[in-house]
């Protein structure tokens, strides 16, 4: 029986659903409706992709990593999702989001943001589309990331930071969600990943899956078959969904994800949420999270910005509860180590959330050998990261001022 | 309905007594734990006649900044699911009906089944839940069912009449009526919006309605005593308790409470 995720109250199994204020169900209901509209009108789709064409370098190209693969051990295919314009594969997920918005009329966009990746591709959007943005930031993430503060800026996006909470992507979040509260009958939530309430898990997915669509094509005219794995990293889950929904009626694709694993997640400091998380209820959905014996989140930590989240997207859980997909951690070490090979292999830097899943297909490559082939999103460019990266390697002295991250 | 609860028996003596019920809200260890029960005994000494016991939450996406500061002291200060279990013992034990007011988390991590159980034997008469609507709620209606707990739900004005329906059905004791789009916090004027919402609420059903987000002073709380069977008062009390200690939330407890007189 072929998969079909969530159902139609937005449930991925026992997980998913929407644990939100009564005030923002019926709204949540009508872009459920509208989305469901939206993506089975030509007009709307035949839009869309032109926008992703002809603006943001989509499909992006797939990528036999020779070098890399020789250090590996296993046959290496990269996504090249580092070449869209902004960098990433979230511009995907907000063009379609913010098209969306203008379909239905509504002129102000909200948005959060970790490091700034999805604030800047928001913004990137609202210019291009005409929308009035405003970008919720954490302070420490506003302090962290100044540079990617004045990008948004710079395209006309107002950034507040947030100074509640833990003052970092989870609290920019709470935010975002009070802000719409008050303002759903104007404006639209460019939600980031594929997390919270329904629709956006089932949203972002439609809207990242062209990452795995195309791949699944490229590998099979490049290789004459399916890959033995597809491997992404996964912090709210956004681009391992992308990748990740094409392969899983095939059940000879072993479908990884690679969540960040910090100094260890046996030491506490980490964002393993799968791996060392419990399942709760956070932003909206059940899930699995990191949680205190009472239910208080727990902050994350990771050397990625992006991946630094205490939550993940419920159809992730959801994999992971049925087997369908399996999360492991990477450490900040081995990311880091990854993240070298690559430079040094292929020239290509890429962004450390990607290095952790090139860092798993390392480890995956172990247990498959020489004969099997990987399928690897690489899912940002690493130039946001290279002061944190140089800094990681001993390059340079001083203070982090530029650890900018693709919040996955 | 099978048995009046002590908050349908609240309801029913204030409607002899022609005026609306005072809700009042504070959350458990805000300051500390030993100062928000004597805060909450003297807002029912002053004439609140049902208390809303916040459970402080890391979280909190529906309050704003002056319940959102209170919870970060509550939990800096270590404050854990059991004491907000016991500030409402206390609670209870002023002989006014008490609920708790939490998001779902912390009670789905306690064990739902737990929670009602433990805050029944603590005389809690039940649970406002900010961010659990019915559709999600099967746990916690069985829950509360076997326990005796009543199930306050809130409806906001952007709530379709079928969504009103389907949570006047699935609440007991009183339904929350959010009066604006928008957080907790006082606001210079009632809302417009409140007596429409609540007169919609009125035609799906008999339970009586609560208004609450915005209202701060006695005036606002008459004006919200002509149309609505409760008036609910939360970030104005916390200020209170804030700025002028257990004295300054009797001082506006007695004010609120001359105002619900109609």
């Amino acid at each position: 029986m072929p998969y079909e995720q969530p159902d139609a109250t937005g449930h991925f199994g026992r997980f998913g659903g929407r644990f939100m204020p009564e005030a923002l169900i019926a709204p949540l209901d009508e872009l459920d409706r509208a989305w469901t509209e939206a993506k089975a009108d030509p007009v709307f789709t035949a839009e869309l992709d032109r926008m992703l064409r002809e603006y943001a370098n989509v499909p992006s190209p797939l990528y036999e990593a020779t070098r890399f693969s020789e250090a590996v051990g296993a046959r290496i295919l990269l996504k090249r999702e580092d070449l869209n314009h902004t960098g990433a594969h979230k511009i995907r997920n907000v063009l379609g989001q913010a098209l969306l918005a203008k379909r239905i009329g509504k002129p102000r966009a909200i948005a959060e943001t970790g490091a700034g990746q999805h604030g800047v591709a928001s913004a990137t959007a609202c210019a291009y589309l005409d929308l009035e943005c405003t970008v919720y930031m954490g302070e420490v993430d506003t302090e962290r990331q100044a540079l990617n503060v004045a990008r948004m800026r710079m395209l006309g996006a107002e950034v507040v930071p947030v100074t509640t909470g833990s003052r970092t992507l989870k609290d920019a979040i709470n935010e975002a969600l009070r802000d719409w509260v008050a303002s759903v009958d104007h404006t639209s939530y460019l939600f980031g990943t594929a997390a919270g309430p329904h629709p956006f898990p089932s949203m972002v997915r439609d809207l990242t899956r062209g990452i795995g669509d195309e791949a699944r094509a490229q590998v099979l005219e490049l290789t004459g078959s399916l890959p033995d794995a597809a491997v992404a990293c996964v912090g709210g889950g956004s681009n391992a969904i992308g990748l990740f929904t094409a392969f899983v009626d095939d059940a000879d694709v072993q479908l990884l994800g690679v969540e960040a694993g910090g100094d260890g997640f046996d030491t506490g400091r980490h964002a393993a949420t799968i791996t060392a998380g419990d399942v709760g209820v956070l932003h909206g959905a059940r899930s699995y999270l990191l949680q205190d014996q009472d239910g208080q989140t727990i902050e994350s930590h990771s050397i990625s910005a992006g991946l630094d989240y205490p939550g993940v997207g419920p159809e992730h859980a959801h994999l992971a509860a049925t087997g369908r997909a399996r999360y492991v951690p990477a450490t900040d070490a081995d990311a880091m180590a990854a993240f070298d090979l690559l430079c040094k292999t292929e020239g290509i830097i890429p962004a450390i959330e990607s290095a952790h899943a090139l860092a798993g297909a390392q480890a995956l490559a172990k247990e498959l050998g020489p004969d099997a082939t990987i399928l690897v999103n690489l899912s940002g460019r690493g130039d946001k990261d290279v002061h944190t990266a140089a800094e990681w390697f001993g390059l340079i002295d001083g203070p982090v001022v530029l650890d900018e991250g693709v919040e996955e | 309905m099978t048995r009046m609860s002590a908050i349908d028996e609240l309801f029913e003596k204030t409607r002899a007594e022609n005026r609306a019920v005072l809700v009042g809200y504070l959350p458990a260890g805000f300051p500390d734990v030993k100062t928000s029960i004597a805060a909450i005994e003297a807002m029912v000494s002053a004439g609140v006649d049902l208390v809303e016991v916040g459970l402080p939450y890391s979280d909190p996406v529906m309050d704003g900044p002056v319940i959102q500061a209170a919870a970060d002291q509550a939990l800096s200060n270590g404050i854990r699911t059991t004491d907000v279990l016991e500030v409402a013992r206390a609670s209870a034990a002023t002989g006014a009906p008490t609920v708790v007011m939490t998001y779902w988390n912390p009670v789905e991590r306690f064990g739902v089944e737990r929670f009602a159980a433990e805050l029944a034997a603590a005389g809690g008469a039940g649970l406002i839940t900010p961010d659990l609507v019915p559709d999600e709620a099967a746990e916690w209606i069985a829950a509360s069912e076997q326990h005796g707990l009543d199930r306050v739900f809130l409806v906001a004005p952007s709530s379709t009449d079928a969504r009103l329906a389907l949570t006047a059905d699935a609440s007991s004791g009183f339904i929350y009526a959010a009066a604006v789009m928008g957080v907790t916090g006082a606001r210079e004027q009632t809302s417009s919006l409140a007596p429409t919402l609540v007169e919609r609420v009125r035609a799906v059903t008999s339970t009586p309605v609560g208004v609450g987000l915005g209202v701060s002073n006695g005036e606002q709380a008459h004006e919200v005593a002509t149309f609505a069977d409760a008036v609910i008062v939360g970030s104005a009390l916390v200020k209170a308790l804030h700025t002028g200690g257990i004295d300054g939330v009797a001082t506006l407890a007695a004010e609120l409470r001359a105002g619900v007189e109609r």
